[in-house]
């Protein structure tokens, strides 16, 4: 169990390391949200899942999309543009999605893919009763409308999903408390008659089993679960670097956060040995998901007007024309 | 499919335009009636089809285009929503990801608004932006308000909106025969449709075949043949046209009739060809005309036969205001029979007739006593 914790953060925050490195060559074609600090929400949830559970997240997605077991290749092409990534270079970093996973999709409007996770929901609540949907967003997302008319709906017709509000206490650069009257997400929840929990996002062994047991409600009909997840962007809000001397917070604000970095507490905490296998065998995966995007080709011009409709483009445009 | 829909006698007979061009042993039903059919045909054909919206299980059932649904196929596929637009847009196309065909209801197009993110951000995006690995295969149903004071928020044709954004298709059916054809097309399309309805087509009767069909996305219809100017009707406008067709007979003026029928994918074939033997085109919309349907398919067929053949080309709509409430007011917001024809007569006669016939009978607009 820690082993495979271990191996999942450490893969996600290496391969984020990476991209942020080769950020500079600009061979990365897309702006890129870096879950760096924020590893553990997604590992710590999504090790509580089965193959069959869907997730839907954010444009900050690249955790999110390797924990739920997205494939590394296709996603670093993707950010790359290239025509073997998870989108054929059409989404990016923003729109990753691996339908095989389970990994159903992520928006760069905040907030938007509550909604979807709950219809999602529906359908399996009436066709496939043995799995569930895990919604990620932000706290941000927590003032959209679309997340107060989810919570009613989700109640109201009692789906399977999890709702996991991973909360770094900022939307890009305003904190909660300049744009919450009362900063208390978990009550929101309870209102709209959701069970809450607000938890640690640095305790990833706590999150997997909390998330078990909010599971094994959710699966037998018990309707939804909402939970709070306090975590930290160690990063800027989109880019490769930090962002510290914009003045918006403090480096210091991020001190005890590192401190705690379950991606290094969890390592410590293995066998010598066995840590470094894991890294090794995630350091050699990596660098090959990197030479997979270099050598894979950018996309034929004629892909700018493919995928519109699910139909042959010449018969619509056919029509159009 | 079926070749050029020339003069296809389901149209025209709706109208009592060609009286007795369907087959006696043909059914009639209403608009509304063809629509719930073919909802309960395609509920029957698919489990994977279901109908939300605000109202749709209670006792009006959305002018009864609803009616018997519940009863029939559960509230699990038959269910009235939360007034939540945003959220039930959202999880319809939730649904669409994990392979149900939903069906969501607004009552209202000027309710749209609310969910112009899902619509615009997601339901027409996810296919391309996720590299042709989902579907969305959702149908939108929404109405046009008209007369009886709808006013302000309650009438507003909002159907070009979603034809200036790729990945959804855009349908307003003006006959019976039409609106089941193309609900069951809509429904069955792996695409996302908008699908438009218009308040008053709703008392439309017209000849609807009992068996299941569907009218292909992106054809048109020609409604009546003639050769002096080309009407296009979009919406409740296509029966405004056809009437007014019926006051330009009385100047010796033919015309012919195009109903568009799909405004995407659009059938600009169908209409350029008729404007290249007519030399004219008077495309009539149930909204305004600024970045507009109408100006979509002018220009359209501008570009086409620019440099082939003279053209005189005119839009008529919505008058560039907010619909007001007041009859007097009300009444002068909006293109009609005469006012079409006497413009299509100007186009024809390249001058101002001031020629505005006198209203006939047999052509009135139909008469709506409200509420709703």
């Amino acid at each position: 169990m820690r082993a495979q914790l271990y191996r999942s953060l450490y893969r996600i925050r290496r391969l984020e390391e990476e991209v942020a490195r080769v950020y500079a060559t600009d061979k990365i074609k897309s702006p890129v949200h870096l879950s760096i600090g924020q590893e553990a929400v997604s590992v710590g949830v999504c090790a509580a899942l089965r193959p069959q559970d869907v997730v839907f997240g954010t444009y900050r997605g690249h955790a999110l999309y390797l924990a739920k077991g997205g494939d590394l290749n296709a996603m670093v092409a993707e950010l790359y543009g290239k025509a073997t990534g998870c989108t054929k270079g059409k989404g990016g970093s923003m729109h990753l999605i691996d339908p095989e996973a389970g990994v159903m999709g992520m928006s760069a409007v905040v907030g938007t893919t509550i909604a979807n996770a709950a219809g999602y929901a529906y359908a399996l609540k009436h066709r496939r009763p043995d799995a569930v949907v895990v919604s990620f967003f932000g706290d941000g997302a927590t003032e959209e409308g679309v997340f107060a008319e989810t919570l009613n709906f989700a109640v109201l017709k009692q789906l399977p999903v999890l709702f996991v509000c991973e909360n770094n206490g900022y939307a890009i650069h305003t904190p909660q408390i300049r744009r919450q009257g009362k900063a208390d997400i978990c009550a929101r929840a309870e209102a709209a008659g959701v069970p809450s929990a607000r938890l640690n996002g640095n305790d990833v062994v706590g999150l997997a089993r909390r998330t078990e047991e909010a599971l094994a409600e959710v699966r037998t009909g018990g309707g939804p679960w909402f939970f709070e997840v306090a975590t930290y962007r160690w990063r800027e809000h989109v880019g490769p670097g930090e962002d510290y001397q914009l003045g918006y917070r403090a480096a210091a604000e991020c001190g005890p956060w590192v401190a705690a970095d379950p991606v290094r507490r969890l390592g410590d905490a293995l066998p010598a040995g066995e840590r470094t296998g894991i890294e090794a065998e995630v350091e050699t995966e990596i660098a090959a998901a990197f030479a997979f995007a270099e050598a894979s080709p950018f996309p034929d011009s004629a892909e700018l007007m493919t995928d519109i409709f699910k139909e042959e483009f010449d018969v619509l445009t056919a029509a159009q024309r | 499919m079926s070749s050029p829909q020339l003069s296809d006698r389901h149209a025209g007979a709706a109208l009592g335009i060609r009286p007795g061009s369907a087959p006696a042993a043909e059914r009639t039903l209403s608009f509304v009636d063809a629509v719930r059919e073919a909802a309960d045909q395609e509920m029957a054909r698919d489990p994977a089809v279901l109908v939300f919206g605000l109202d749709v299980d209670d006792p009006k059932a959305i002018q009864g285009t609803c009616r018997g649904l519940l009863e029939k196929y559960g509230p699990e596929r038959v269910f009235g929503t939360p007034l939540s637009e945003d959220a039930m847009t959202g999880a319809a196309i939730g649904m669409a990801l994990a392979g149900l065909r939903p069906i969501h209801v607004h009552i209202r197009m000027d309710f749209l608004l609310l969910a112009m993110n899902q619509l615009v951000n997601v339901a027409a995006k996810s296919r391309y932006m996720y590299g042709g690995r989902v579907n969305i295969p959702l149908v939108v149903r929404s109405m046009i308000g008209k007369s009886w004071g709808q006013g302000a928020q309650h009438s507003q044709g909002l159907h070009s909106l979603f034809m200036h954004v790729p990945g959804i298709k855009v349908v307003a059916p003006s006959t019976p025969y039409d609106a089941k054809g193309c609900l069951a097309a809509a429904v069955r399309d792996d695409n996302p449709v908008l699908y438009v309805e218009h308040r008053l087509l709703h008392f439309q009767k017209g000849p609807v075949p009992e068996a299941s069909y569907t009218v292909t996305p992106g054809k048109a219809r020609v409604t009546a043949v003639g050769e002096d100017v080309t009407l296009v009707g979009i919406s409740y406008m296509q029966v405004e046209c056809l009437r007014a067709a019926k006051y330009l007979e009385s100047v010796g003026v033919k015309a012919e009739v195009i109903d568009p029928i799909w405004l995407s994918p659009l059938d600009i074939d169908t209409i350029a060809e008729s404007v290249e033997r007519t030399g004219r085109l008077l495309v009539v919309d149930t909204a305004w005309l600024n970045c507009g349907a109408a100006a979509e398919i002018v220009a359209q067929v501008a570009e086409r036969l620019q440099g082939v053949r003279d053209l005189r080309l005119k839009r008529m709509g919505f008058a560039p205001t907010t619909c007001p409430t007041t009859p007097g007011l009300e009444d002068l917001f909006y293109p009609n029979a005469r006012t079409i024809a006497a413009a299509a007569r100007d186009l024809v006669e390249e001058r101002a007739c001031g020629w505005l016939p006198a209203e006939r009978p047999d052509l009135q607009s139909i008469v709506f006593k409200g509420p709703f």
